[in-house]
């Protein structure tokens, strides 16, 4: 789907915690391509791939925390720009 | 000898209820809270009527005026379902649990000014009977409504308010050294001192309405929308002040929770307003009602904490909570 060079990717485990995040990316990334795998959930994104807390918040419906994405966190490829309110890959 | 390992993925045939794949699709596997409350509730086969009442089925959505075409179209924001609920309420009685000890062992109540004594004994002890009425009210909800949502929502709230009186009573019983004199003066203040009788009126009031939907709107929109920022946050704040931040420590869960509560409560009157003329007609209705009935109770009480301040402090809490429900599309005259 997108240059190979410019490929950004976030991988979380399958499971219910991950669930609300992955959801998230689909919502706030509309170019992003998820791929269900054994075990895991590859989501790639053409240069950009944002995870908006308040999107996640919104879904679980209590306060989120973003730092809690790294405990389902399985690889990412991409610059991490990550603050309180979103987590960010990209190239620089 | 050669190995080959390759990963297998095996697909769910179904990834939830049938009655959740009815409403959300098959595309993604269900939410706990979704699990948890949508249509748990049975809709037919009745056997018979409740001999307590009968003039309605069991679960009947004839208890209300308001009508809804899905009682479902509302969800809690929190998805609270038992398990999520249990976990976020232990958390927060981990920490009230420390405050009251770190108070007890410090002795802090001996540094706070007895002026700001009284009035705890005075104003906020009694608060202990309001927090009761809202645990049988909640529990009349309950009782009375249609759809688990509305259930689930109901009993989660009716147990926050027995925690929130027990909390209130160990603050009278923890100034005290133990002893009883100031609840049972409160409960004197709360039978028959002049300023509690017109709240104490309402509520008796509110204890026997019919509709369960007006009494969800007389209790837990317009009665919590004054009662908690005008005494849990503003009088809280003037003790602060005089030098009564013990108090605020151990009331902290009393801030959270309106927190907290006004999210499904702005949804709620939301969703209901939303579905038809005849339930924003209501809503409306009921909000003027209770509000002008309320704030009426209320405005004795606040003079007793505030002063000559009391009644500005008292409009300016009913303008917030009256603004607040109009953005959800209720009519405010």
């Amino acid at each position: 789907m997108s240059n190979k060079k410019n490929t950004v990717f976030l991988i979380v485990q399958d499971n219910e915690d991950a669930r609300p995040i992955i959801d998230a990316v689909e919502q706030d990334n509309p170019e992003v391509n998820i791929q269900y795998q054994p075990g895991m959930v590859r989501m790639e994104g053409a240069g950009r791939l944002i995870v908006n807390r308040e999107t996640v918040e919104e879904s679980i419906g209590r306060d989120w925390d973003v730092q809690e994405l790294h405990l389902n966190l399985v690889s990412l490829a991409g610059n991490v720009d990550e603050d309180d309110d979103k987590f960010e890959l990209s190239w620089h | 000898m050669s190995i080959e390992i390759s990963a297998k993925s095996i697909q769910p045939i179904r990834l939830s209820y049938g009655n959740l794949e009815e409403r959300f699709g098959n595309k993604k596997p269900a939410s706990r809270y979704q699990e948890a409350v949508y249509d748990v509730q049975p809709t037919t086969n009745f056997q018979f009527r409740p001999v307590w009442d009968k003039e309605h089925e069991i679960y009947d959505k004839s208890r209300t005026a308001i009508v809804m075409e899905d009682w479902y179209s509302f969800a809690d924001p929190r998805q609270y379902y038992y398990g999520s609920y249990c976990i976020a309420r232990a958390k927060q009685q981990d920490v009230a649990e420390h405050n009251f000890d770190f108070v007890d062992k410090r002795d802090l109540f001996a540094v706070v000014p007895e002026s700001v004594k009284q009035q705890v004994r005075e104003i906020m002890v009694p608060f202990r009977h309001v927090e009761w009425a809202a645990n049988m009210n909640n529990c009349q909800i309950t009782d009375e409504c249609y759809g688990a949502n509305f259930s689930s929502v109901g009993m989660f709230n009716a147990m926050d308010r027995l925690g929130m009186a027990q909390y209130v009573t160990r603050i009278g019983l923890l100034m005290e050294g133990n002893e009883e004199t100031t609840i049972d003066a409160a409960k004197q203040a709360w039978m028959e001192a002049p300023e509690w009788q017109g709240l104490r009126h309402a509520i008796e009031d509110m204890f026997v309405l019919d509709d369960w939907f007006e009494l969800m709107v007389a209790q837990n929109f317009v009665l919590d929308g004054l009662v908690f920022p005008l005494i849990y946050d503003r009088f809280e704040k003037k003790l602060t002040v005089e030098g009564g931040a013990t108090i605020a420590m151990l009331t902290e869960f009393m801030d959270d929770w309106y927190k907290e509560t006004v999210r499904w409560t702005n949804t709620l009157a939301k969703v209901t307003v939303k579905e038809s003329d005849a339930n924003k007609v209501l809503i409306s209705e009921w909000v003027a009602k209770w509000s002008d009935r309320l704030t009426a109770a209320l405005e004795p009480i606040a003079v007793k904490a505030f002063g000559a301040d009391g009644v500005n402090e008292l409009s300016e809490v009913k303008n917030e909570l009256l603004s607040r429900l109009a953005k959800q599309g209720v009519d405010i005259k």
